[in-house]
């Protein structure tokens, strides 16, 4: 670890003023970002704990949901409403971590959660376009088991663009289908950026994960209306039955009109750079009845142009078999 | 969520372990968290650089920068470390030369006064490499595979019959290859070493399961007499194998402390846990197995190769239980290797017997549905009354009973014995069992007992307790020999200058210590008694020593135990010395003549998603004969913890290097996976408790290592009567079930 300065301050004001000091970084949970300091990864020359300036609630009713950035992964997980009207996110939190990791994590770190791409996080690899811009991607040609199948850049190994890490979040998948919103403050004020347009495809700057800015601080999370609250599931697969990341997860919700779905969420986790939300999965959804032609076609659709590596073909046909099966599981009903 | 045999403590077993109660309490001190007898503050933290290279040469390391840093003392490279005797062995040898042998070898360290100030000035050495071409494809090599090499000689496989010969006989034959990973052993406390010197002694706390080992490798190494090196280590938090030898951090800590003059303290990373000190290696393993129409096995033929690094040879004997576990006309068994830039191997939790059913147990349950026949009834076919691979006897064995006894705990009667007819839901539901087995070891080992005036006693053995219960039948065994209440007995290990004990490896430490502390224990009995007779004041005056006895801290007369005294009293009246005696104890002189081996029969059900492909291992049973079981509680707990490792080696574990550039890329506890909670469902273990005694006199066996044996086989069985689906190459993930 390098040495680095701490700060401490009680409101976001405060909290934006400081972060104008060069190389400085917020401090959530510090479940990611401690972790990535200690192995190199990450070298801030200044931390500033924002864990006292407020932004820790959550208010949440059929007609939306407004989630403070600070507000932990238990107790969003755990709120009554949350779960009453948006268990989707519930069910998504609680499959991500573990108890105590979720004691710590914050919403806002959540969403600004790094990859586990194996080659960014050890600075033994002496490739990572991610950690380094610039110096190529070892996944490439190394073991790319957990790594992207949609939407990534390979343009070779050598190449300043490619990338394919993954975004490994459960609780963005699932924020992703549910049509967030990200409340961001700025030295310029406040903006707002739809869910899918927070994160990053990796394109030709892969060292960006997302279009928060230098000196921008996320303040909260906002939910539409609830549509999925009776039908919705998210669907994990993992290679042991928890504390693991996804292979391929799934975020499905479906607001039903009898048999007939009137809309659909739906978005897939551990298969690209950012939450993969699929529209063309979701139109095909709607208007049509909830069956299992139904949603072999949104699969077909959600994975349509998916370009596996040596390692990850089989994230292809598990993604399928998996949204086939979250689909079946939300028309079902969240008592499934 | 476990069972367990659920029946009262036996008599003259401890309930609790002994040291229970200091370890949740964090009394209980591990090597790395000695403060005395050096001063605290003198305590000097060290950090060891790794090569980010697999093959070649440091061409220079550029250390002004990290040792202007804060709090830096030394930095040691290759180019300025001291010589020790010897370049070799490469697990102990550390900075002697500039030569990289796999990515993660140690080639520096940092010397300071925190933790972190070494970390940080790691990260700012300047290091140049020559690099050469690395060793890493294993799969695309196996043509290159040698015989391995041991002490100079190559060891050839073992041939039995004519195989050719045999086989002609068989009506049904099966003919496949599986795949073991590499594994590496990640007990939850890391190695860590603190060495301090006080002259020309010096003084180790290390994370060991050996201690005389780790003794006798420093005092070679540095060349020093041997009685000026102590070695401690009151508890271990695991080792499985990893800890069974000194690893070169060892020397490393004991150099730098002669160097900077004060004591050092190496605590190694998780993920430098993985290549510095040892791995399991990976196996391909190429079984036929032949049958007549009856189910009577006539070939056997396993052909192993693992990877080996390229510093020294290491064999996993993944071949073994191909050799011995049943009978078969014929049998031809080998093991190669491969050269890798990578890590040594090393033990690791039953080291050829946990890769040698994992294998051989999946191919019976292939020949058993081949021939349409119950696997068990297959196992019984061939059932091998004696030792085939070596013609002789078996000192006791009763596996019979525990194939019997499991798969009636089990209930594996209600097996529908075609795959993929019983789901429930979303599930498939499978069952499956395997043979365990695990040779019983045992070696020379003396101990010390003391009575002391309080009516207490005393016990101390030079052995380690790596969380298996060691201070706790320790203690019951000089307890039962000395007639005393267990409750009353201090139990000491862990301190090289106790009376020496063999390594806590190969299931071997109850069936050597405890029989040594038997016989010191009886010395010690037959002095107090002998003091008794002696003595004019004592209502035992003159009598035989023969005729006396001991119970519940009273030394008798066995015709008339009113007649006696307790002894206390006895001590007391004699100056209130205590009584000490040392036993040794050592193999039975006629061992060659027989085999001494642990067997047992696992059996398992799983419910294998039928869209998402995970598996849920729902119920283990396992049965086992290993003599006499010498306390529920430690035992029952160890054979289960096998069994969860068992499931990891079926379903989780594995050590991914990179193809490129030999680094393992999942070098931590979130990406190397072991099984969580959530992995394991109920688990039953009963024991059949006969004792062995040809094999020692208290009949025991050791159980370390053979819960782990024919779980993970089991698993692999469960899946397949579950899914329909065959996988051969373990860890089986949901991904190799969905393209299988």
């Amino acid at each position: 670890m390098n040495p680095f300065a701490y700060q401490r301050v009680e409101a976001p004001d405060a909290a934006l003023h400081a972060i104008a000091a060069q190389n400085a970084k917020f401090l959530g949970g510090g479940t990611n970002l401690v972790d990535l300091m200690k192995d190199g990864v990450e070298t801030p020359s200044m931390l500033i704990d924002i864990n006292h300036i407020g932004l820790n609630k959550v208010l949440a009713n059929a007609n939306g949901a407004t989630i403070g950035a600070l507000v932990r992964n238990s107790d969003l997980a755990n709120d009554p409403n949350i779960i009453t009207h948006y268990p989707l996110l519930s069910h998504a939190l609680l499959s991500g971590a573990s108890p105590q990791l979720r004691n710590m994590a914050t919403t806002g770190g959540n969403l600004m959660q790094r990859t586990r791409c194996f080659y960014f996080m050890d600075t033994a690899f002496p490739a990572c376009n991610k950690r380094v811009p610039g110096s190529g991607c070892a996944a490439i040609n190394g073991f790319n088991r957990i790594h992207a199948i949609l939407g990534q850049t390979d343009e070779g190994a050598t190449s300043a663009h490619t990338c394919i890490a993954t975004n490994p979040s459960d609780m963005n998948v699932a924020l992703s289908a549910l049509d967030a919103t990200v409340e961001i403050q700025g030295p310029k004020g406040k903006r707002t950026l739809p869910f899918s347009e927070f994160h990053r495809l990796p394109g030709k700057t892969p060292e960006l994960d997302t279009n928060l800015h230098s000196g921008e601080l996320i303040v909260a999370v906002t939910l539409p209306p609830s549509k999925f609250a009776k039908n919705s599931w998210y669907l994990k697969v993992r290679d042991r039955q928890s504390y693991a990341f996804a292979l391929v997860s799934v975020a499905a919700g479906l607001e039903m009109d009898g048999d007939t779905i009137k809309s659909a969420g739906l978005a897939l986790g551990g298969v690209a750079h950012k939450p993969w939300r699929s529209l063309e999965a979701e139109h095909a959804l709607t208007g049509k009845p909830a069956t299992t032609e139904t949603f072999q076609r949104a699969a077909e659709l959600a994975v349509a142009g998916a370009k596996p590596h040596e390692h990850n073909a089989f994230k292809v046909e598990l993604a399928k078999q998996s949204i086939v099966r979250a689909l079946t599981q939300a028309s079902k009903g969240v008592e499934a | 969520m476990m069972q367990n045999q659920t029946s009262p403590t036996p008599k003259g077993q401890l309930e609790h372990r002994y040291d229970g109660i200091a370890k949740v309490t964090g009394k209980a001190k591990y090597a790395a968290e000695f403060t005395e007898p050096f001063p605290k503050k003198d305590l000097v933290y060290a950090y060891i650089v790794q090569s980010t290279i697999p093959s070649g040469s440091l061409a220079s390391i550029d250390q002004k920068e990290a040792e202007r840093a804060f709090g830096v003392i030394a930095v040691l490279t290759p180019f300025n470390a001291p010589q020790l005797t010897s370049a070799k062995p490469h697990n102990l040898s550390i900075l002697q030369d500039a030569d990289v042998h796999y990515n993660g070898q140690p080639i520096a360290v940092v010397l300071a006064t925190s933790l972190p100030f070494a970390r940080h000035a790691a990260r700012l050495l300047k290091i140049q490499y020559n690099s050469q071409p690395a060793k890493l494809n294993f799969m695309g090599r196996l043509a290159e595979a040698r015989l391995p090499k041991q002490g100079g000689k190559e060891q050839p496989g073992t041939q039995r019959g004519d195989l050719a010969s045999s086989m002609t006989k068989a009506t049904v034959t099966v003919d496949e290859t599986y795949i073991t990973p590499i594994q590496n052993h990640n007990p939850m406390e890391p190695h860590a070493t603190i060495a301090w010197w006080e002259g020309e002694k010096l003084n180790v706390y290390d994370a060991t399961q050996y201690i005389s080992g780790v003794k006798m490798s420093l005092s070679r190494i540095l060349n020093l007499p041997l009685e000026n090196v102590r070695v401690q280590c009151p508890y271990t938090g695991g080792g499985f194998g990893c800890k069974g030898t000194a690893w070169s951090h060892v020397v490393l800590a004991a150099m730098a402390a002669k160097i900077v003059q004060k004591p050092v303290k190496i605590v190694l990373e998780r993920d430098q846990m993985f290549g510095p000190v040892g791995a399991r290696p990976t196996t391909v393993n190429k079984i036929k197995i032949g049958a007549d129409a009856g189910g009577r096995i006539v070939g056997i033929q396993h052909d192993a190769i693992m990877h080996t690094s390229v510093m020294d040879d290491f064999v996993e004997r993944s071949a073994g239980p191909s050799r011995m576990l049943y009978n078969s006309e014929a049998n031809s068994a080998t093991e190669k290797m491969v050269d890798m830039n990578l890590g040594m191997g090393t033990y690791m939790r039953a080291p050829g017997e946990a890769t040698g059913t994992a294998v051989l147990e999946i191919a019976m349950d292939e020949l058993a549905h081949k021939l349409n026949m119950d696997p068990v009834q297959l196992r019984l076919v061939n059932y091998a009354e004696t030792d085939p691979s070596r013609d002789r006897p078996f000192s006791s064995k009763h596996l019979r009973e525990c194939y019997t006894q499991a798969a009636d705990r089990f209930g594996w009667s209600k097996r529908n014995s075609q795959p993929r007819q019983n789901s429930e839901g979303h599930k498939l539901i499978g069952y499956g069992m395997a043979t365990a087995t695990y040779p019983a070891n045992r070696s020379a080992a003396t101990a010390v007992v003391r009575i002391l005036p309080n009516g207490h006693a005393f016990v101390g053995c030079g052995t380690q307790d790596i969380g298996t219960g060691m201070y706790t039948i320790m203690a019951q065994t000089a307890a039962a020999a000395l007639g005393l209440d267990p409750t009353l007995v201090e139990a000491r290990l862990g301190d090289s200058t106790l009376p020496k004990a063999p390594v806590s490896g190969g299931s071997q430490s109850t069936a050597s210590v405890l029989p040594a502390i038997d016989v010191a224990a009886k010395q010690a009995k037959l002095k107090l008694s002998q003091l008794a007779i002696q003595d004019s004041r004592s209502p035992l005056y003159n009598a035989k020593d023969t005729d006396l006895d001991t119970k519940d801290g009273r030394v008798f007369l066995r015709s008339n135990p009113s007649t006696g005294e307790s002894f206390t009293a006895l001590l007391t009246r004699n100056g209130s010395q205590s009584i000490e005696a040392e036993g040794s104890a050592q193999p039975a002189a006629d061992k060659a003549s027989m085999t001494t081996q642990s067997f047992g029969a696992v059996f398992a059900e799983v419910a294998v998603d039928k869209d998402t492909h995970m598996v849920q291992v729902r119920r283990v049973v396992g049965t086992y004969d290993i003599g006499t079981l010498m306390n529920n509680k430690t035992g029952l707990n160890q054979l289960m913890g096998g069994i969860v490792w068992g499931v990891g080696f079926a379903l989780h574990e594995e050590t991914v290097i990179d193809p490129v550039y030999g680094r393992t890329v999942n070098e931590s506890f979130a990406d190397y996976h072991v099984p969580v909670n959530a992995d394991i469902g109920d688990i039953d273990v009963s024991v059949l408790n006969i004792p062995d005694t040809k094999f020692n006199p208290l009949g025991s066996r050791g159980i370390g290592e053979i819960g782990i044996t024919g779980a993970a086989a089991a698993v692999a069985n469960a899946i397949y009567n579950a899914t329909g689906k065959r996988v051969r190459h373990y860890p089986i993930t949901p991904d190799k079930i969905m393209q299988a």
